[in-house]
């Protein structure tokens, strides 16, 4: 984790990643929306976060006062190197209006629910072959051994990359992950062998076009103009960022939960049609994704003295847990029929992968309990959860009982 | 009774189509729509309540 200082009062002196936030950052919450709805800190150069439904909702929906120029917290700043607003480093996530519409455009095509629904099939042989590679274990990881390969393994075959490049795929996705908040001379080395194979996958898709994501990308337009073959490298790279320890996380944290839970586990495994209404629930109450904006200029928003690029901790899954917003906050409802959660944000960021996550939850569940119709934790202290942003389950045993 | 979905509040959230998909379709960005010109019935009224009250962004509207 960090070498800070432990926090002593979240109200004053947050940080998300200490490791009693890391831990479990809810009852943090909870004591913070009751005495202090936008708690501050100085770490991190200063920041802000907003803990309520109605403050999230609010700063995500304004952005007049909050830019995405950076929606990852670190100690420094975007500089002038980095690509201004409106336009940012990984366009559209760190875009600001007006160019976020059109940058934003370009991908909604490739992830409506047309294109995507047509990946089940794909999806479900994905996670049906890693459930027979454990096959026979009495102790299966499902956070090392499944719930981490999929997003991966489905985002390859989204671009049509070679199946038998998976190794090396699944390579050049950890190079990415590893390297994408190291300093841009770092990276640029870095990156060298993954666009080497990139750059070998787009040139295979322009001499043979294909019905993938590869080729859409290549082919789309741009004020009338194909994309440069850095903007589609850029759009890959965002896609494969955004799209993997996300799911990875909402995965992990509904079998978290099933291990814990026997009674909804039956009922998932006994009533299928359940499984949607059930998969908003797990994203309501195990949100895993927490972005962040940067304060435009010196203001006071809701009598706090926010000053020009002070952070903002933009907690959708903080703002899941609101009892103003919704009924019974604290309780995991899996037949829950009113769920108006934010976890794949508000306004006009909403996650453009949304439609994808959701059918890769539901199809690894599906897989996981077919399987699997008992199970629970093997062992519950030796459960990690990510720091930082994304949070989830990484270490996760699970006993498989007859 | 008549549904409708403002498109400048809708991000294309995904929740009206999927629970009451007799009642609202998708676009080709993935943004909700309302199937033909939102008339409900007796049918399809409590879907459309229901997909109301689940949608993030408010944008769906019930009118008499
Ligand atoms: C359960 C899994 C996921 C969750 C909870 C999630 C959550 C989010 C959230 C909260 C945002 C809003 C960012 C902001 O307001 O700054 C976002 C944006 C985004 N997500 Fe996801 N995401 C998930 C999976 C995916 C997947 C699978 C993909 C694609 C393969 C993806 C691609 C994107 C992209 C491209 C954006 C930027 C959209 C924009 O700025 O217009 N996400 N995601």
């Amino acid at each position: 984790m960090t070498d800070s200082p432990l926090v002593q009062d979240f109200a004053t002196d947050w940080d998300h990643s200490d490791p009693q936030w890391v831990a479990d950052p809810y009852p943090i919450w909870d004591d913070l929306r009751q005495r202090c709805p936008v708690a501050h800190t100085e770490r991190y150069g200063g920041g802000w976060f907003p803990v309520t439904h109605a403050g999230v909702s609010e700063i995500a929906k304004d952005t007049d006062n909050f830019t995405s120029r950076n929606v990852v917290i670190g100690n420094g700043r975007p500089t002038e190197l980095d690509l201004p607003a409106p336009i940012g480093v990984a366009p559209p996530i760190t875009s600001d209006p007006p160019f976020h519409a059109i940058a934003r455009r370009l991908i909604l095509p490739a992830f409506a629910p047309g294109p995507i629904n047509a990946l089940e099939p794909m999806i479900r042989e994905l996670c049906s072959s890693l459930l027979d590679e454990l096959v026979g274990e009495g102790v299966v990881n499902a956070g090392t051994k499944y719930a981490q390969y999929i997003p991966p393994g489905v985002i390859r075959g989204m671009l049509g990359f070679p199946e038998e490049d998976i190794e090396h795929f699944l390579e050049m996705v950890h190079i990415i992950m590893e390297g994408i908040d190291h300093a841009e001379e770092e990276r640029i080395v870095e990156f060298e062998p993954v666009e080497a194979y990139f750059a070998a996958q787009m040139e295979d898709h322009m001499d043979n076009p294909r019905d993938d994501l590869t080729s859409y990308l290549l082919n789309v337009e741009l004020e009338g103009q194909n994309l440069a073959m850095e903007h589609v490298f850029g759009t890959m790279v965002l896609i494969l960022v955004a799209g993997i320890d996300t799911t990875w996380s909402a995965i992990g944290s509904a079998i978290w939960h099933l291990a814990q839970n026997p009674e909804d586990l039956a009922r998932l495994v006994n009533e299928p049609d359940l499984m949607p209404v059930a998969i908003e629930e797990f994203l309501r109450f195990y949100a895993p994704v927490t972005m962040a904006r940067l304060v435009k200029h010196d203001m006071e928003y809701q009598g706090c003295p926010m000053k020009e690029d002070d952070w903002i901790l933009l907690g959708f899954p903080a703002a899941n847990r609101d009892p103003v917003a919704f009924k019974d906050a604290d309780q995991f409802i899996i037949d829950r029929a009113e769920n108006r959660h934010v976890a794949f944000g508000l306004g006009i960021h909403r996650c453009a992968g949304s439609n994808l996550a959701r059918l890769e939850m539901r199809v690894a569940l599906e897989e996981f309990i077919k399987r699997y119709p008992r199970f629970d934790l093997a062992e519950p202290e030796a459960v990690t959860w990510a720091p930082g942003q994304i949070r989830g389950p990484r270490n996760l045993p699970i006993r498989i009982l007859p | 009774m008549k549904v409708r979905i403002d498109p400048e509040i809708c991000q294309g959230q995904g929740r009206c189509f999927s629970i009451a998909p007799g009642v609202f379709d998708f676009d080709d960005l993935g943004n909700g729509v309302v199937i033909g010109d939102g008339t409900l019935t007796n049918d399809t009224i409590e879907l459309a309540r229901l997909a109301q009250s689940n949608c993030p962004e408010h944008a769906i509207f019930i009118e008499e």
